[in-house]
Parts: C-alpha cells; structure tokens; sequence
C-alpha cells in the first residue's frame, strides 16, 4: 500500500499536499488542470523533490531517505525516456545493469521483452529511427525489466494520437495487472482516467484530493472537477 | 542534487584554481611591496592601453560592414570565407606576425612595391604594427560574433518593416542588435589585446612600444629583477581584473562554431558587399599564403632542434588539453548539478594573463627549483588554465541540455560514476569535448609566453625556436619551422574535433 501521511511538497515556491492511501496492485489517475501540482506530487514520489513535510510510505517504508535508484519505483516522463546515443537493447540493458555489464542471460531477457512488446529486430536500433508508438514501447521495456511494484506515468504519451495513446494505455494496464504493479498515471485528458483508471485523485490548488472510484466521481463531480470540466 | 563526494571534488578542484590564480597575486603583491612604478612603466601602461584601445575599436568598425556582408550574401564559398574566419584564433601568433612581416616588413612584397614605384617605404614596427597584427587575429573574431548577431534577428522582422514601410531597416532592426552585442565584443577583443605579448615582442619593443607584458618579461629575462616584474605583473593584473569585471556585465557572444549559415535573412545583397569581403578575405589570406611561399623550399632542411621541438610542444599541448578538457568537465558538471560558485573559478583565468601568471609561480617556486626544471610543467599548467574559460563556456550549453533532459532518467536508472561518465557524459558531450580539446591543443602548441620565461636552451618549444631563428635573421628556416608549427597546431585541432565528431556520432 502507498500512504501519503500529511505530506507537503514545495518546488519553486510551489507547494502540493496530499494524505491518503492507495491499495497495492491498484491504477490511480492523478487528474487536473496545468499548473496544479499533479507532476510535483509524481516528482516526489520519483524521489526528485524532498518533502517539506509528512511522509511517503510503500508497505510500511519511508521512501524519504531513498535515492530514485533505490526507491521501488519506475518512472515515464513526458519525453526523453531513452537516451538517443544508446541502442534500444542498451536502453533497456540499463534497467537491468547500469553499468550495461550483461551476460547472456541478461541479453535474453531484453530480447524477450522487446519480442513480446512487438520490437522484435529492432533492439540494435537507434531511438531516432523508432516511430512514436515503437518508442512508447521501448520505454515500456524499459519499465518491463526494471520490475518494479510502483509504476508512476508522467503523460507519457501526451504527444501521441489517440488510438495510439489508447493502446500504449491498454498495454501498460495488461502488464500491470499480471504484475500486480501499482500504478499513477498523471493526466489532464478525462478520457485517460475513464479508459485506464480504477479510481480518480482530482488535483487541484496544491491540495490532491483523497482517490474516489472513477465512475463514482464522474457520476458525481465534485465542483472543482466540474469547474475543470467545464 | 549533486552527489556529495563529486560535490567535494568539484570543489577541490575550484579551490585549488582560485588559490593558483590568486595566489600567484598575493605572490606579485609581496613582492612588489615598497616599489614605484617608473616613467618607463607608466609609458608601458598607457602604450598597452592606447593599442588594445585602437586595436579593439579598428576591429570592430571594420567587421561591421564585412558581418552584414557576410549575413546578407549568398556566394559559392561563404562557408569557407566563415570558416577562415575562425582561422587566426588557432594560428600561433608568432607564426601571424611572420606572415605579416613577410608582406609589410622592411624587405616585404609591400616596400618592394613600393620602392620599385620609386615611392617612400614603410615600417611594420611601432603601434602600427601592434595594431595591424591584432587587427589580423580579431577582425575575423568580431566578424563571427556580429555575424551571430545579425543572423539572431528573426527573418519576420525584416518582412514586418517591409509590409510598414519602413525606410531604414538598419536603424530600427539592425542597430538596435549592434549596440546590444558590440560592447560584448569590444570588451572581449579588449581584453585579448591587452595581455597580448607575443605581437608586442615581435612587432612593438623599445620605449616607445612596450607593453606591459613585454616589460614584464624584460624585467625578468633581462634585468633579472624579480620585484619590478612582480609590480609590473600586479598592475597587469589590475587592469585584467576590471576589464573582465566590465566584460561580465554584458553577455559575451558565442564566437565559435556557430553563425554558419541561416536560411533566410531579411535583406538582400549590395554590390558593394563583394568588394568588402574579397578586401577581408585578401587581409586575411595574403600572410598566410606568405607563410606557406617562405616557408616551404626550407622545409626539407631544417635543423633537428626543430622536429624536437615539434614533438616537445605537441605533447605538452596535448598534456594542456587533456588537463584543462578534465577540468571544464568537472567544473561545468557541478556547475549544472547546482554547484554555482564553481564557474567563478573556471572563469577566474580570464583576470589574469599566462605571462603574469608565469611570474608568480616564479617567485613562488624558484627558492624549490630552477625555472629551467620547472619550464616545462609550469608552461603545460599555464596553458591548461589559460584555455579553462573557454572551455568552460563551450561545454557549458550542452552540459545543461544533458542535464535537462537526461539527469532524471539517469537518477531512475542509478547511473552514476564511472558507468554515467561512460554511458551518457562522455557519448552527449563528445562533440564539444573534442572541438575544446582541440582548441586547448592549438592554442598550447601555439603560446610562447610563459615558456619564454622559463625554457633554457634545450627546452624550446616550437614557437620559442621560431622566435629564436628569426631572432637571428635565419628567416627562411624561421618560416619553414612556423610552417610546421602551423601545421602542427591545425592537425591537433582536427584530430580532436574529428575524434569528438565520430564519438558523438
């Protein structure tokens, strides 16, 4: 279980607060509109921003004193989740060593992560040669074989079009349900947490709100989801 | 957030920059104690001020027309023009006022000209000349950061002026570009002239045109009076400091590697563009090609001082770079990991000068060993520091990039250390990397400052055998020997930009 415990993050005079819990093995959509601290929350938990106060604990851990590294959390930015100087295979080969020490058996891994993402042949590519969607997935393999329970999505796909993002969405929940891997998907598209999410964490004014059912909350909104809906 | 143990070293590094540069100051500063300066000094002072003022000011006015020249004309062979342009900053100096001699000394193509049409002849020497070779090294360098300037000006705002009506583009879109970047470029070349020795060794000379680099230097070499040239170096140090803190109030352009071309520009070409640029192209060629016409019938022939020399120098310049590229590195790593004060100290080497420098280690070291046992490190030292500004600067947008867009991902991944130097640092930065490693090389094979001081007989470096023939009046192995010596310091430059390039790619 994750547990945010009155917790407060400031970045650049910003500040988001958050305190609930969210089970393991469940899929969060943190929704809002820009600017109102979904990706500072995401941030945080990714252990790039320090909390100013509370905690953030995963089965009973203090994730505070961990590095990025060490945190048992994987992350999908906006962009630049491969490095364009690497090969696909060296991209995701980093998830496993990062000091890209790999055995055989370490190659087959990655070979049989990219065959069932559908790269099959295309790990000794470049990222700038990959189509939108093949990048999707190379990341994805990426997220794949770091196997970690906590999987935290950053609009990954925002620049994709919409049958894209729907099927890279698709994967990624198919693969966190076999997992069992926790996941929060940062998103300003109502659609996405309709598609994806079992429950919704409306952010808004720094304050992300307790999760509520997805369903529940778009039968219902409450005001500040219906002042961003429109 | 910067891990703590690179923070420390970072710092250490930084630390230890600071106290070489001041320190060397405080070293001038105790030993000058008590001294006054001399009617001979204040002549040394006003001289170094009077040229690197007329230098700086004939550089600017004439790369004016020749940057919108260049900004506005589209030409088989521009890009070559614009490349040539960046030539002089890795031509050694001494190698620039050979060529320069060759044509406008006493028996150059010049006055011979000039005496067969029965006409007065002219001298090189004097403020003319200082003047005239500065000209020749930063023209070309005013020319590549006006360029950059006028090809920054958004196409869109020459179209907008033309749907107004407006008559003159010059006054409301181009000037208002000139006086936000010309003080930049000024103060630059300003400041590269004052610390200019070489041209003033060569060139000027004798009460009437000395510098004070050049009185530095006679002080030490020739008077063997540590405490004038320490006063000397502590007034050298004065005037570099506050024209670096005037030069840091305006944003120094990017001259290098940029402004090679830009698809639209808002105004078309002049006629009177071709004769600008054919006049800067000859300005800019002629010396060179004189030094390939003397140089080359000598060069089967030289005397093997000259090929040890050669080797001496290439390995010290590459020593040079392989200090000064490490330490941009670390510096502009910390600095783009939050460790800020780190560019104050890469930056520091810009307020002082090789030679002044080169003083201070000699007073500090010389109670520890000779200068002649010391020469040659201290020189590969000196040359690393001198180059670290430039270097810093040249690493410093792209470090940030990487940064950027990479730091987090690299964080996730718990890519650090050695496996982060090798995976991501050294693959994304390898293009400036080796353009810097190469710029540091040439710029060290090039330098006869603080060797100058130093080097006994059998430690010359190539520049110092080159000065030392033609010294001598053996001129056509003093051209055949800068002929190397160019050749050397272009080949260490491509080497390195080349091996950067096919890493990066």
């Amino acid at each position: 279980m994750l547990h945010l415990d009155h917790l407060s993050l400031t970045q650049d005079g910003f500040t988001v607060s958050a305190n609930w819990h969210l089970p393991a093995g469940s899929r969060l959509a943190l929704l809002g509109p820009s600017g109102a601290g979904k990706s500072t929350l995401l941030m945080g938990l990714a252990g790039f921003i320090a909390p100013s106060a509370g905690r953030m604990l995963w089965q009973g851990r203090d994730l505070a004193a961990l590095t990025p590294a060490q945190r048992p959390v994987s992350i999908l930015f906006q962009d630049q989740n491969l490095f364009p100087h690497l090969s696909v295979s060296q991209n995701l080969g980093l998830a496993i060593n990062p000091r890209l020490r790999l055995n055989a058996s370490d190659l087959a891994r990655v070979d049989s992560v990219l065959d069932r993402l559908g790269l099959q042949g295309l790990g000794a590519r470049k990222p700038a040669s990959l189509s939108g969607g093949q990048l999707g997935r190379a990341a994805l393999g990426r997220v794949l074989l770091q196997a970690r329970p906590l999987l935290l999505l950053d609009e990954p796909f925002a620049a994709l079009g919409p049958a894209l993002k729907a099927d890279l969405l698709g994967l990624v929940a198919d693969l966190a349900a076999e997992a069992g891997t926790t996941v929060i998907l940062v998103t300003h598209d109502p659609a996405d947490a309709h598609r994806f999410a079992g429950g919704v964490a409306l952010v808004h004014d720094g304050v992300a709100d307790a999760p509520v059912a997805t369903d529940a909350i778009f039968a219902n909104p409450p005001p500040a989801l219906r002042d961003y809906l429109g | 957030m910067a891990n703590r143990s690179f923070a420390i070293s970072a710092g250490a590094l930084a630390g230890g920059i600071t106290a070489l540069v001041l320190g060397t100051a405080l070293a001038l500063a105790l030993q000058a104690k008590g001294g006054a300066l001399r009617p001979a000094d204040w002549a040394a002072l006003r001289f170094t001020l009077t040229q690197a003022a007329l230098s700086t000011l004939l550089s600017c006015l004439l790369a004016i027309p020749v940057a919108r020249a260049l900004a506005r004309s589209r030409f088989f062979g521009r890009k070559a023009l614009i490349l040539l342009m960046g030539a002089p900053f890795l031509l050694p100096v001494i190698v620039a006022v050979l060529g320069l001699v060759s044509l406008y000394g006493r028996s150059g193509v010049l006055n011979q000209t000039l005496e067969a049409l029965g006409l007065p002849t002219i001298t090189i020497y004097g403020l003319h000349g200082v003047v005239l070779a500065h000209v020749f090294f930063n023209l070309p360098l005013a020319t590549r950061m006006l360029l950059n300037g006028w090809q920054s000006i958004p196409a869109e705002r020459f179209r907008l002026s033309q749907t107004l009506g407006m008559p003159s583009t010059f006054r409301h879109i181009e000037l208002p570009m000139l006086w936000a970047v010309l003080p930049g470029v000024a103060l630059a070349i300003f400041l590269v002239c004052l610390t200019s020795f070489v041209v003033a060794l060569t060139l000027g000379g004798g009460p009437a045109a000395t510098t004070l680099e050049l009185a530095i230097y006679q002080a030490l070499r020739f008077d063997f009076d540590p405490g004038h040239a320490a006063l000397l170096a502590g007034v050298q140090f004065i005037i570099c400091a506050v024209a670096v803190t005037l030069a840091a109030r305006f944003t120094l352009p990017e001259g290098l590697g940029l402004g090679l071309d830009r698809a639209q520009f808002g105004q078309r070409a002049h006629w009177v563009d071709a004769p600008v640029l054919a006049l800067a192209a000859l300005f800019l060629l002629l010396p060179l090609v004189a030094v390939v016409a003397d140089g080359a019938p000598a060069l089967l022939h030289l005397p093997d001082l000259v090929w040890a020399a050669a080797l001496r120098s290439a390995l010290m310049a590459m020593a040079a770079a392989l200090l000064s590229v490490t330490a941009a590195l670390i510096l502009v790593q910390a600095k783009v990991a939050g460790v800020a004060w780190v560019e104050g100290a890469a930056m520091l080497p810009l307020a002082t000068s090789g030679l002044v420098l080169g003083t201070g280690l000699f007073l500090l070291t010389r109670s520890l060993a000779s200068p002649e046992t010391l020469a040659l490190p201290v020189t590969v030292l000196v040359n690393a520091l001198m180059a670290l500004p430039f270097l810093f600067r040249l690493l410093l947008p792209q470090a940030r990039d990487l940064h950027r867009n990479y730091d987090r991902l690299a964080q996730t991944l718990g890519l650090s250390g050695g496996a982060r130097l090798r995976w991501l640092t050294l693959p994304r930065l390898a293009r400036p990397l080796g353009m810097g490693a190469g710029l540091a090389a040439a710029l060290s094979m090039g330098d006869l400052g603080v060797v100058a001081l130093f080097a006994g007989q059998d430690q010359a470096t190539l520049p110092l055998v080159v000065q030392r023939l033609s010294g001598a009046y053996r001129m056509d192995q003093a051209a055949a020997a800068a002929l190397v010596l160019v050749a050397c310091s272009f080949a260490l430059f491509a080497l390195c930009d080349i091996g950067g390039r096919r890493a990066a790619s």
